[in-house]
């Protein structure tokens, strides 16, 4: 886009997708996936849409996109498996390499 | 990212924006058939950083002081042009362009009875200008300028009760949330929502949303917060028909299941300095008290 459009207007619904984010990680949440039990509470809490939901019925546990994630620890902290002390944790946050 | 989310990655908010889940909340509510009409702060600053925006909903940006206005201007044009069916309007705001700057335009915006539901996310001072103290600012919260220290304690002054006051305009649905409960606020902006395609009027929602860039916690904590300020009585969840007090719905947890404030405080840098203040700290734990008892009631 070269020219400022008139009155600012965007044509280009969602198109920050264009700006990755995930550079701004100094920890990262890392999914053990055996572990994820499909309750999507990382999904919900996670203020960047960073997360793909799992599919319980598919048992497919969720993915985390790192071209977006900030590495802000919510989906650790809110994981339903991590919270109950019966399962082996599914999240956990370890320091960004580089 | 889910398939068909709303309000998509790549925004500028700070790692752990609490406004950031709610938005994503109400929007996975809403749907695709929404307008958002969004008062300057930093939802707005954060998601539509030009030639990009994170919307894929209809978005019109409004002053700081004119989300109402602007939410009543769509609604108006969409029924000239014969288009209003269908259509969910949302006017979103900050607690500055809500319970300050931007009542005046809300005001009018409810006494006019438009079929618009506005939420005010509320994280309890100006954020994207640098934590400037609002009427929404807690009592003794440090602000940049409130500033805790020798000559004060934080913000004088209380939070100014916005849901009591919207209420009171007679409109169809006001409610308060918090993104914790996420089933209970997607739950009230379904009858928010409802309640405009029966158009009957105005619907408001409050949503407390924690900021840790403003509160000055670390930033998974932004879900526990605003579990916390709930579970401490600090923010109480209601809703409610019409503008009769008695026929809020409150949940309110019980003073035995309450948790003392100070859990809550001492998580957050901007009331650190209450922690050596037990005196305040105490007139604090009273006032809650006091305050749910009487909701109980
Ligand atoms: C009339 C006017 N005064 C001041 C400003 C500068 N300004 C922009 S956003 C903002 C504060 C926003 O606070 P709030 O509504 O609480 O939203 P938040 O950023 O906290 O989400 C201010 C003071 C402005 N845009 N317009
Ligand atoms: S760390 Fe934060 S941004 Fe990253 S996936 Fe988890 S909740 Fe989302
Ligand atoms: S300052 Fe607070 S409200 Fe603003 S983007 Fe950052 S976390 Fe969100
Ligand atoms: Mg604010």
């Amino acid at each position: 886009m070269d020219k400022i459009t008139l009155g600012a207007v965007n044509t280009e619904p969602g198109s920050s997708l264009n700006y990755k984010t995930g550079s701004w990680r100094t920890m990262k949440p890392v999914l053990t996936p055996e572990n994820c039990i499909f309750c999507n509470m990382c999904w919900q809490y996670c203020p960047d849409s960073a997360i793909e939901p799992a599919d319980p019925k598919e048992k497919k546990p969720i993915v985390i996109d790192y071209d977006y994630c900030k590495g802000c620890g919510i989906c650790v902290q809110e994981c339903l498996a991590n919270k109950n002390v019966n399962l082996k944790d599914a999240l956990a946050m370890v320091p960004e390499e580089k | 990212m889910a398939s068909d989310e709303l309000f998509v990655s790549g925004h500028r908010g700070c790692a752990g924006c609490g406004m950031a889940t709610a938005v994503r909340m109400i929007l996975q509510e809403a749907g695709p058939n929404t307008i958002v009409a969004n008062a300057t702060g930093c939802l707005e600053v954060m998601t539509t950083g030009y030639p990009e925006t994170s919307w894929k909903v209809p978005w019109i940006h409004a002053a700081f002081e004119n989300a109402g206005a602007v939410a009543s201007g769509v609604d108006v044009a969409l029924k000239k042009l014969g288009k209003r069916d269908g259509v969910n309007i949302l006017a979103f705001a900050g607690d500055g362009g809500t319970f300050d700057i931007g009542f005046q335009a809300l005001s009018g915006m409810l006494e006019r009875g438009h079929n618009i539901t506005y939420v005010v996310f509320d994280n309890e001072a100006y954020m994207n200008t640098g934590i400037q103290r609002c009427s929404s600012t807690p009592p003794y919260a440090s602000t940049t300028t409130s500033p805790a220290g020798k000559v004060i304690p934080g913000k004088q002054g209380r939070k100014k009760p916005i849901a009591n006051i919207v209420a009171a305009h007679d409109i169809a649905y006001t409610a308060t949330a918090t993104i914790a409960y996420h089933g209970d606020l997607k739950k009230k902006v379904r009858k928010a929502l409802e309640v405009n395609r029966e158009g009957k009027g105005p619907a408001f929602i409050h949503v407390f949303s924690p900021c840790p860039t403003g509160w000055r916690y670390p930033s998974e904590m932004t879900v526990e917060l605003s579990r916390m300020a709930v579970e401490t009585g600090i923010f109480v969840l209601w809703e409610q028909e019409g503008s009769d007090p008695r026929n809020r719905k409150i949940s309110c947890p019980p003073k035995e299941k309450r948790k003392p404030v100070e859990e809550y405080f001492k998580l957050q840098g901007r009331f650190r300095h209450l922690l050596k203040m037990p005196d305040i700290i105490e007139q604090i734990q009273k006032e809650v008290d006091e305050k749910c008892e009487n909701l109980m009631q």
